[in-house]
């Protein structure tokens, strides 16, 4: 087990009028090696769960474990536990801050106490596994496309190369190409490093193509947690609660009234092909 | 002549050295021809950096061409003296709702711009309630704008801009930042602006499914205008978006797959609807 949630709540101002209970009694298991998918309207207490892996916020009950022991015992090292577990924000881009790419990549591992040969090693390991080109690595971040400053700042976490890393939003404002990309890398790392991926997006599409579970959060409670296929054939549920399903899986629900025998669990495009041919059996035209 | 032209813009960022001297020069707009005819809802679609957000800076004079020239219902953007007629005639909502509100009760918010504009306090206030109507923010009025959804908050930031009476209203990717709710509140918001108040708008946008009700749309890469028409048009050709790093709606793409394994569906399916009907039709 790599991460694991405990009975946590997470309360606003609390004892106030204000109080509002951001997380309620969220207990939750995220095996090493899973790849999972995180949706949840805006204000559904997403961003509040993610930042509790890496121990940015603190739970106002329950207990957080990481590889089984709880990160706010005494003596603990949270520095350990952030350079294990790394989140990459929304709009990363906005945080780089150094003159050039490389630097800004080596500033995770230096600050972990790599030498500048092994901080710089890891920074081109990290900038190659986003795909960035080597022409690049002594520009200003400032000068990059907004895709490229999203891959340095990703770098910037792969460099302090994690056991888990977590992605709000990484693909937010990136043309489609560029989404496929960086999703595509993200897929790539989580197949070659074996890395544990947790991916918050609002994008349902790209949620059903990558992940291997997914975890609806609404009011701060875990709504839904299950494979895509499963999750998604609740899309009514979904939409009720401000979310929706994979346009395939509107496409699989509204054949299968019109009399085609469709399979409702396909949630990809490449599923979907599949199962019409196939409902549609020897109706190939040659 | 139509609410936006725009004959051979061209703009170009200049780049200076420590002491003023330009060093480079990127041409983010080429040589961009437009001719929207008012009531039209128009979007643009173009990878990160194709110059889709620069061109829309020109529609409210933002920014003004290096060579070239931009008519908003008439007036040249270059002609100082109708800057102020220009912006209200042309409004602008941006990506961030967080970034483009001001006051703190909605309804302030929605007031600010017809206040500015030295509009008499009870055609504001008419201006404020027919703006939070349209977009669906009534009930919210008298809520502080932080408390609200993105999506809410969009819908509160396009009633701003509609509270200034404007012919047309860019939104540059007005729904990036939202979950998929506040992005169908935001565009059906839009729509029913230009459906029933007749406002042109231009929409830019990285989500494919949003354009397919436009009538028309245009294509950028490199600053060029390089495919425009309809959406199905512009839809059927999936090998050429590809290549300007887009893609289609998802319903599109799986139509488009199952022609390449030879059922004989038509081109550019841009809704559900049409795929299912073309499929029971298929044998």
């Amino acid at each position: 087990m790599s991460l694991r949630l405990e009975h946590v709540t997470y309360t606003y101002s609390p004892g106030s009028v204000y109080e509002t209970h951001a997380l309620k009694d969220v207990s939750l298991e995220i095996p090493a090696g899973q790849f999972l998918g995180v949706i949840g309207h805006t204000g559904s207490g997403k961003s509040t769960l993610i930042q509790h892996f890496n121990g940015l916020m603190r739970p106002t009950a329950g207990t957080v474990y990481y590889k089984e022991e709880d990160i706010w015992q005494e003596g603990y090292s949270l520095k350990r536990l952030r350079s294990r577990v790394g989140l990459v924000f929304q709009y990363p881009e906005h945080q780089l801050f150094e003159a050039d790419v490389l630097s800004d990549v080596c500033f995770g591992p230096k600050n972990q106490g790599c030498s500048k040969e092994e901080a710089e090693e890891r920074a081109i390991r990290a900038l190659q596994q986003t795909g960035l080109k080597e022409k690049y690595y002594k520009s200003s971040p400032f000068e990059l496309s907004g895709g490229q400053k999203r891959r340095v700042a990703i770098a910037g976490i792969l460099a302090m190369e994690p056991e888990v890393l977590i992605l709000d939003e990484p693909t937010a404002g990136l043309d489609p190409k560029g989404r496929d990309e960086i999703l595509d890398q993200i897929a790539w790392l989580h197949a070659e490093r074996n890395i544990t991926v947790i991916l918050v997006s609002h994008s349902m599409e790209d949620i059903a193509r990558y992940v291997d579970r997914i975890l609806v959060m609404n009011k701060g409670e875990k709504a839904f947690d299950g494979k895509p296929e499963e999750v998604f054939s609740h899309y009514r549920e979904l939409e009720e609660i401000g979310l929706a399903a994979p346009q395939i899986t509107y496409i699989m629900q509204a054949l299968r009234k019109a009399g085609i025998p469709a399979d409702t669990s396909a949630i990809t495009v490449e599923e979907a092909k599949e199962s019409i041919l196939k409902a549609l059996g020897r109706i190939k035209h040659d | 002549m139509g609410i936006i032209k725009a004959r051979n813009v061209k703009y170009d960022y200049i780049k200076y050295n420590d002491s003023g001297q330009p060093l480079e020069r990127y041409r983010a707009v080429d040589d961009v021809n437009l001719d929207i005819s008012e009531g039209q809802f128009i979007s643009i679609l173009g990878h990160n950096g194709s110059g889709k957000s620069t061109l829309a800076k020109h529609i409210n004079a933002l920014l003004v061409p290096t060579e070239g020239t931009l008519w908003i219902d008439g007036m040249d953007t270059k002609s100082v003296e109708k800057l102020w007629e220009i912006r209200e005639r042309a409004g602008m909502v941006f990506q961030n709702p967080d970034n483009q509100i001001i006051g703190t009760v909605v309804e302030e918010d929605v007031g600010f711009g017809p206040e500015n504009m030295g509009i008499p306090t009870d055609e504001i206030w008419k201006r404020v309630d027919k703006s939070l109507e349209a977009v669906g923010m009534t009930p919210f009025r008298h809520r502080s704008p932080n408390k609200l959804s993105g999506g809410q908050k969009q819908r509160v930031a396009i009633a701003g801009v509609m509270a200034m009476h404007p012919k047309c209203i860019v939104l540059d990717e007005p729904t990036a930042m939202l979950d998929p709710n506040g992005r169908k509140e935001v565009l059906q918001a839009v729509h029913e602006l230009n459906r029933k108040e007749g406002i042109t708008v231009v929409l830019i946008t990285h989500y494919m499914e949003e354009v397919i009700d436009s009538d028309k749309v245009f294509v950028m890469d490199h600053g060029h205008v390089v495919m425009q028409g309809t959406p199905r048009e512009i839809f059927s050709r999936l090998e050429e978006l590809k290549t300007y790093r887009l893609d289609v709606p998802q319903v599109t793409l799986l139509a488009h797959e199952l022609r390449q394994e030879g059922l004989f569906l038509p081109e550019g399916i841009l809704t559900i609807k049409e795929l299912v009907d073309a499929l029971c039709h298929c044998d």
